[in-house]
């Protein structure tokens, strides 16, 4: 039930803003947060944005993947 | 990017799998890993990880299925409250088949009873604001992740001076229930897989008892396969060396110090009581009931119900499923008499309850 999947937030009035997934807009709650920006990305659960993701942190998790795939492939001889 | 495929290249889940390989080789013995959140069972299945896993890891289910532990009488109670005249429950759509002692909240609306299903809790707030004279009454379940959403509901319908809508409040929080499964010593636990989206909310303090007193290594996690993989990865590289630490693999997703203005919401709106699990029993602090200072919006302080007495579901070892003591395939009703068409637990409910998720994915 804490399913929550990463949307894109396009337009932002007040404590509402619409957020596209899959080329599908929704509106959601973002009274939860603080200086969200067009553009952000947010966590949403069950109609609300609980966190927004950010874009450094998932650049350093995907690099870091990227580090170990080197370190095998330097490793294996490939 | 957009935050679902760059997490899930099949290239390198095979690489994090073979160092999981590699570090585990060196344990040179068995390990227990439990997912706390039910949304973590099923990545795991649907992605097929448990297939994949080097057989001294052992997966075990917790309890992190917010409806698989809402007891019984929550359901029976709220039956209650749906006999009354003129009210309305709104509800999230994998209560309403979970078995009462007597009844499920699908039957009650079969039979005429005013039950309507929500995405999100602000659903409710229309439904009172296009209602005059009609009591809705908003099911409050879930964990830390779900109850600042109810919070925000409650906050938004007193700033507008809304005088029908209230919650029923069964909300569950993480925290002292974990330390009391795990302080348990039923089941051995060598590391946890932490939950993603409670943790945005809460941040890492929730766990700082479980590593520090209870020496179990912790990784929050997100909900990408390779997320799950580094994850198991970390554990198992924390095991090896001896350590219990708080580790952040979804720092993508979740602060140190998590939700700081949904923690407040929630700390405003609720206060915390004791709270039965189902399948575990009581445990004190790990329930949310509405704060007095929002009584006028609390289903229990506007109108009283008399519930009757729980009746067990005779076979049903939920409990222990939750508590990661059994795996859905020990029980004799799995699959048979209990499918997720005839759920006769709760777990077979939600789809992501242990035994729903075994179902579907079963071989």
């Amino acid at each position: 039930m804490c399913l929550a999947i990463p949307m894109k937030v396009k337009t932002i009035d007040h404590t509402t803003a619409m957020a596209e997934v899959n080329n599908v807009d929704y509106e959601i709650n973002i009274s939860m947060m603080q200086g969200l920006k067009i553009g952000d990305y947010v966590i949403v659960h069950a109609g609300f944005a609980i966190e927004k993701l950010d874009e450094k942190e998932a650049l350093k998790t995907l690099s870091i993947w990227k580090e170990i795939e080197e370190f095998s492939k330097n490793k294996n001889g490939l | 990017m957009n935050y679902i495929q760059e997490f899930r290249n099949p290239e390198i889940s095979k690489i994090i799998l073979h160092q999981i390989e590699e570090v585990s080789a060196q344990l040179e013995r068995k390990i227990n890993i439990m997912e706390i959140c039910g949304g973590h069972t099923y990545a795991i299945f649907r992605f097929g990880i448990n297939n994949v896993l080097p057989e001294n890891i052992n997966l075990i289910s917790g309890p992190g299925c917010p409806v698989c532990v809402t007891s019984q009488s929550f359901i029976d109670e709220a039956i209650e409250y749906a006999k009354l005249p003129n009210v309305t429950l709104c509800t999230f759509g994998d209560l309403v088949r979970v078995p009462g002692s007597y009844s499920s909240l699908s039957r009650e609306k079969s039979e005429g009873a005013s039950i309507e299903i929500c995405y999100s809790p602000m659903e409710s707030l229309s439904l009172a604001m296009n209602s005059p004279g009609q009591e809705i009454i908003f099911l409050g379940i879930g964990f830390e992740t779900t109850a600042p959403l109810t919070a925000a509901l409650v906050l938004e319908a007193k700033s507008r001076g809304i005088t029908n809508l209230s919650v029923l409040s069964a909300h569950k929080t993480m925290p002292r229930a974990l330390y009391a499964l795990l302080n348990s010593e039923m089941v051995k636990v060598d590391g946890l897989i932490c939950p993603g989206h409670v943790s945005s909310v809460t941040g890492y303090s929730i766990y700082s008892e479980i590593v520090d007193n209870l020496q179990i290594p912790a990784v929050i996690c997100g909900f990408e396969p390779n997320d799950i993989l580094q994850t198991i990865l970390m554990l198992v590289q924390q095991i090896r060396s001896d350590k219990a630490k708080i580790e952040n693999q979804y720092s993508r997703g979740v602060k140190k110090e998590g939700n700081i203005l949904a923690q407040k919401m929630m700390n405003r709106v609720f206060m915390p009581v004791t709270s039965y699990w189902r399948g575990i029993g009581n445990i004190p602090a790990s329930g949310l009931e509405v704060a007095e200072e929002f009584n006028s919006f609390n289903a229990r302080q506007k109108n009283s119900v008399a519930v009757p007495p729980e009746r067990i579901i005779k076979g049903c070892i939920c409990g222990e499923i939750m508590q990661g003591v059994k795996k859905p395939t020990d029980c004799q009703l799995f699959g048979t008499v209990c499918t997720p068409q005839d759920p006769q637990g709760a777990c077979m409910v939600s789809s992501e309850g242990g035994c729903a998720t075994y179902y579907k994915f079963r071989e």
